[in-house]
This record gives C-alpha cells, structure tokens and sequence, in this order.
C-alpha cells in the first residue's frame, strides 16, 4: 500500500510537468501581456513595459523563463531564487509586491486564514458538500423506502433533473426567481461574512452532488434491503427503525462515502463559474480575472494548483475502493 | 451488442426447443426495451425536435437573428407586461434583446451549434477513444502502458482550466477565427475526452480478448484487425453507446459554460453565417441585463437544461436497455 501511494505520488510529477508546459506555452502564445490595459484607459509607457520585463525576466528566451518559473534563477544580486519546486509560485504581475502564493494562501492582514482567496474556496466547496450530504443522503432514503410509491417517484425525479440540470443553469434560474422577482437574496452581496448569504452560492454548486449522492443512496439502499441480513434483523422482531438505521443504512453507506473524496475535489475546483456568477472572492474567480489579466505567474500556479488537487482526489477514489473493498488489488 | 456467437442453424431450426422462442438479435431486444421506457422516448422526441430546429433554422426563425429592429429593445416575452409598461408583442414572442434583434430567432439559431457541438466533437472523441483503446487492450506490454500514461497526463488537467486557457490563447490564431471559433471549440473538447473513451474501450477489451469466441476466432486463423473490430468492439458498443450519450450533453454544456465566460463562440454579423449565435453566447448577452429583462438569460439557460435533461433520460434509458442486469443501480 505503501510502495502503490509513493509511486503514485512520484507519477504526479511528470504529470505536472505536461501540464505546466501546456499552460505555459499557450499562455505565452495569448496576445497581449500582463501589462497591457483596457483599451480606454492610459496604457503603460514603452520604456516603462521594457524596464518591468527587465526586471521579471520576461525578455529572456521562453525556456529560460519555463526554468526559472520551475527551478529558480539567480536574481540581480547574482542570490539564487528557488522556484515552483520550493513552493515559489512566483510574483504576480498585476498585485504588485505579491507573490503568487501570497494571494492564493495569505489571508488579508488581522484575519484568520480561512479569509483566504484558497479559504474562501475551499470552505464553499465544505458547504457545499454538507448540503449534498444532509439533503441528498435523506431524499435517498426516503425514496428507497417507498420504492415504488410517489415517494420514489419523487425522489428520482429530483435526482434525475439535479444531475442532468447544469449547476450554473440552476444558478441562472435561481437568482431570476429569488434575486430579481421575488427579491429574496441580493445578487450583488459583498458582506461574505454573513453565513447568510452562502447558502444560495453552495447550493447551486452542490446541487449536481446533492442529486448524484440521493440516487446513489436510493440505490444503494434499494440492494441492501433485499438482503438476507436484513429480513434477519426484521425475523427477530427489532424494530424498523433499528433495521433502517443500524442495519441497512450502514451497509448502504459504502458508496455512498466513495465518492464523497472525488465529490469534494470536484467541488473546490469546480467553481469557477459560480464563483464568476456571484462574486464569490475564491480561487476560481481569481483564476478567471487573471487569465484577462495575462497574469503569467498566477495562470500558472493556479492551474498547477488544481492539477494537484484533481490529482490527490484520483488517488483517494483507489485507495478507499480498495479501503472498502479488499477484494480490489492496487497496482498500478 | 448484435453479434450472436452462435451459428445461425442452432437457432430454432435444428433444435425443437428453442423453436418457440423467437430469434431477437440482441439490439432488436435492446430497442424494444428503450421503447418502452417513457422517459428515454421523451428524451428521444426532444432531441429530434430540436435537430429539427437546428437543421431548418432559416425556415423556422420568424425574424432574420442579426437584424436589428430599432426602437424596439428589452421587448419583453408576449405574456409579459413589465413595470414599465413595456408589453410583448405578437411579432416578437419572446421578446427582443438588448440591441433589438428577437430572441426566438436566436434561440433557434443558438439551437445549431449545441446540435453540432454534441455531435462533431464526440464524433472525433469516439474514433479517437476506440482506436487508442483497442491497440492499448490488445497489444497490452509497453504500447498498452505509454498509452495509458498518456491518459493519465490528459486526465490530471482539469477540464475547464484547459478549455478556457485553449480558448483564450488560441482565439486569434487562425485555427481560431475558422468557423467563428466553432473549430477550435470542437478541438479542446475533442482533445480532453477522448481519455474516458479510451480507458473505457480498453478495459472492455482486456476482459473480452480472454473469452472463448475471441479464442476460437483466432483458433481458425483470424487476423488481428479482424477480432478486433468484428468481435470484440461489437461486443463493447453496449457501454460504449451509453458514454456517448453522456459525452453530447457534456459538450452542449461545455459550450454554454465557455459562451457565459464570454469564451465561446464569436458574435457574428454576417447572416449567412451557420453558427450565428450559441446559447452559450446568449447567456453572456442576457447576464448583462438580468435586471432589466431577465428572460433574455431564462431563454437560453431553459433551452441547455431541456436538451441536456433530454440526453440523460436517453442514456438511462439505454443503459436499461443494453445492459438490463444494471437497471436501477446506478
């Protein structure tokens, strides 16, 4: 288990390799460059753009730039700069005096670091995995113990339209119904401290995973009860809702918990439009402004980034199958 | 599905007992249950309505979709009198955008590049997917584990960073402008998917080149291509055919992702055009006035969640259908 975790781990490394090379070759290829400006405002000097690309670097050959980003290169004191491999991600070429990191990670000054661009994401990504888990698992239930009845009709029905209906369509529609014509949330919000005003943001990202988990549960539950442990536990006269809970429901759980690593992985990352559609001060957002912004450094880090995440969430997906299932054989 | 290993004479010819069943080829059986699923029929007529839409849009689209009829913006849809007083009109049925030109014209238009966006993609995604597939199963050793590398490489790029980098750097290439960018769209989609295609068909064939008619194919001397694709990938359409069905939506939705980001499509203003606009650009169009007239952003977003609720009901439907051991499990 050990030897399969560490070979996987030191495959992430060519893997990243590919994917900052791609990212670093079509970035470069985008015309425009981090310091060009709207078109109506007042666009950097001439010889001030020579001087900046002087000092980052940005005249220097493309694979020397690719290195340097990766490895490192000596600065004008002739001082090396270690680079991605010591967790430099780099300085940002639109935050002035920040480094790439600093954005991403650092919290602003006095507050904790959930507060956080990776903070704010990540703790979207919880909430939104917490509704999944507390409604999805619930309507799953309820449809499998009535199988057959409205109850079940119901419940696959909203399972089946939340996992066809994309997220962001059901953010659309959502902030139509309740921003515009009922008027009960406020679309434009920037009080993010108010737990308030997270609920419709996580909602609308956890929506597909909300659904995915009750049809997971309701079939799930659905194999368990035919089993024999079960017309068991009900043969000695325990009551239902021992048999539910204790009985089925444990055993129902199995695939349930297998796709909750993959869920949150894919939730974090995922948000990029929802973070777009509501002004959401994540990772995601930052992604897609500074990507306008032909921020080099950021594109890069970020995207690296979320090749690790995606990753680290392949690699936990084997390992509870094979966890939950000893039966299943890791290699490679 | 359609191959019956079996020779045809064993079929209720010779033998007394199986003369009274009647002799189905698996995909006749396969039809029949899809066409008894209401839900995957629903799908099945959506979809057809709106490649129907698709293919006749000059005929259908009751105003040409670049023209721009002045003095009549933010024309709310026909049933709807907004608190300006505004009122829809007959001409306009849902209404007018924010320049003047008719939504249901553009709708319909719009309706075009998701057909084509579902299909061409996939298209170049499944000959791709199968081919790395099958040589990766079959030949197995060194091939089969650099192909699979390669996989893993394209499966470790998070989807949507790599379309929206694409897009955004290669907009104005000229691979780019081809097509108002649908060309270039069809490319990245093409170029992440083929991945789960590949790594699907591959492990059909692992499992299938160990069983006996593949055995006895190759007893009587058959060449490699030959098992290849008339035995064993007959026998791996069933999920095949079901991952296609997923891999449409997932492209329609991907475009309208791209189109709200202001990533997708270009705008064009030449009406003999094909792709004059996508739903996807609509979005982007209809977010701008969502305060003023949000039914410019409902259109579009109902018109994705219809075509894509009608794709998943299909492919349920199929997987009822072409596998029906795994009915109700997943």
């Amino acid at each position: 288990m050990a030897a399969y975790i560490v070979k996987r781990l030191l495959w992430l490394i060519p893997v990243l390799l590919v994917v900052s090379v791609i990212t670093f070759i079509l970035m470069h290829n985008t015309p425009g460059g981090p310091w060009d400006r709207n078109l109506e405002a007042r666009q950097v000097d001439k010889n001030t753009q020579a001087l900046l690309n002087e000092y980052y670097g940005l005249n220097k050959p493309l694979w020397r730039q690719y290195v340097a980003y990766v490895i490192g290169d000596w600065d004008k004191e002739g001082k090396f700069v270690w680079g991605l491999v010591a967790g430099n991600m780099g300085p940002s070429y639109r935050q002035r005096g920040r480094t790439v990191q600093d954005i991403l990670f650092d919290p602003p000054k006095g507050k904790n670091s959930w507060e956080s661009r990776w903070g704010y994401s990540a703790r979207l990504g919880l909430f939104s995995l917490g509704i999944a888990i507390f409604v999805g698992i619930p309507i799953g239930i309820f449809a499998a113990l009535g199988q057959n009845t409205w109850r079940d009709y119901l419940g696959l029905f909203i399972a089946t339209g939340g996992i066809s209906v994309p997220s962001f369509v059901m953010g659309i529609i959502l902030i139509i119904v309740f921003g515009s014509w009922l008027g009960w949330i406020n679309i434009v919000t920037k009080e993010w401290d108010k737990i308030g005003v997270w609920i419709v943001p996580a909602l609308v990202l956890g929506f597909n995973t909300t659904a995915y988990t009750a049809r997971l549960t309701r079939s799930s539950m659905l194999e368990v009860m035919r089993q024999d442990y079960v017309r068991t536990a009900r043969a000695k006269g325990l009551a239902e809702r021992v048999v539910i809970f204790i009985h089925m429901l444990k055993n129902a759980m199995i695939p349930v918990v297998t796709i909750l690593g993959p869920a949150l992985a894919g939730l974090v990352t995922g948000s990029f439009i929802i973070e777009t559609m509501f002004g959401f001060p994540g990772l995601g957002r930052a992604y897609i402004t500074a990507i306008s912004q032909r921020d080099y450094s950021m594109i890069l880090g970020t995207t690296i980034f979320y090749a690790i995440l995606v990753a680290l969430a392949n690699l936990s997906v084997d390992l509870v199958y094979a966890l939950i299932d000893p039966r299943i054989k890791l290699h490679d | 599905m359609t191959t019956n290993n079996q020779p045809a004479s064993a079929k209720g010819v010779t033998l007394g007992l199986a003369s009274n069943a009647p002799s189905h080829s698996l995909g006749y059986d396969a039809w029949q249950r899809l066409i008894r699923n209401k839900a995957s029929v629903t799908g099945m007529i959506i979809i057809a309505l709106f490649a129907l839409v698709a293919i006749f849009a000059p005929v259908l689209a009751p105003h040409n979709p670049i023209e721009i009829i002045s003095g009549q913006k933010y024309l709310p849809p026909v049933w709807v009198e907004d608190y300006n007083g505004k009122a829809g009109q007959k001409e306009n049925l849902l209404g007018t955008d924010t320049l003047g030109r008719d939504v249901l014209s553009r709708l319909i238009y719009g309706a075009r590049v998701s057909m084509v966006v579902g299909l061409v993609p996939t298209s170049i995604i499944v000959i791709v997917g199968v081919i790395v597939g099958m040589i990766a199963g079959y030949t197995g050793g060194r091939v089969d584990n650099l192909l699979m590398r390669l996989t893993d490489v394209v499966y470790a790029f998070p989807d949507l960073l790599f379309f929206i980098i694409v897009m955004v750097s290669l907009r104005d290439t000229f691979l780019g402008q081809l097509l108002n960018g649908a060309l270039l769209l069809f490319a990245a989609l093409a170029i992440v998917s083929w991945v789960g295609v590949a790594r699907l068909i591959r492990g059909q064939v692992l499992s299938l080149k160990e069983k006996e008619f593949v055995e006895a194919a190759r007893c009587i001397g058959a060449k490699d291509l030959h098992i290849m694709f008339k035995h064993i990938l007959p026998n791996s359409l069933g999920p095949l055919i079901v991952s296609i069905a997923f891999l449409i939506p997932g492209a329609i939705i991907t475009e309208a992702i791209l189109g709200y980001l202001g990533l997708g499509l270009r705008p064009s203003s030449n009406p003999n055009d094909v792709f004059i606009t996508s739903w996807g650009s609509l979005l982007l169009d209809g977010q701008g006035a969502i305060n003023a007239q949000p039914y410019l952003l409902l259109a579009p977003a109902i018109c994705v969640a219809l075509v894509v609720l009608a794709f998943t009901f299909l492919g349920d439907g199929l997987r009822d259908a072409l596998d029906p051991r795994m009915r109700g499990t997943q």
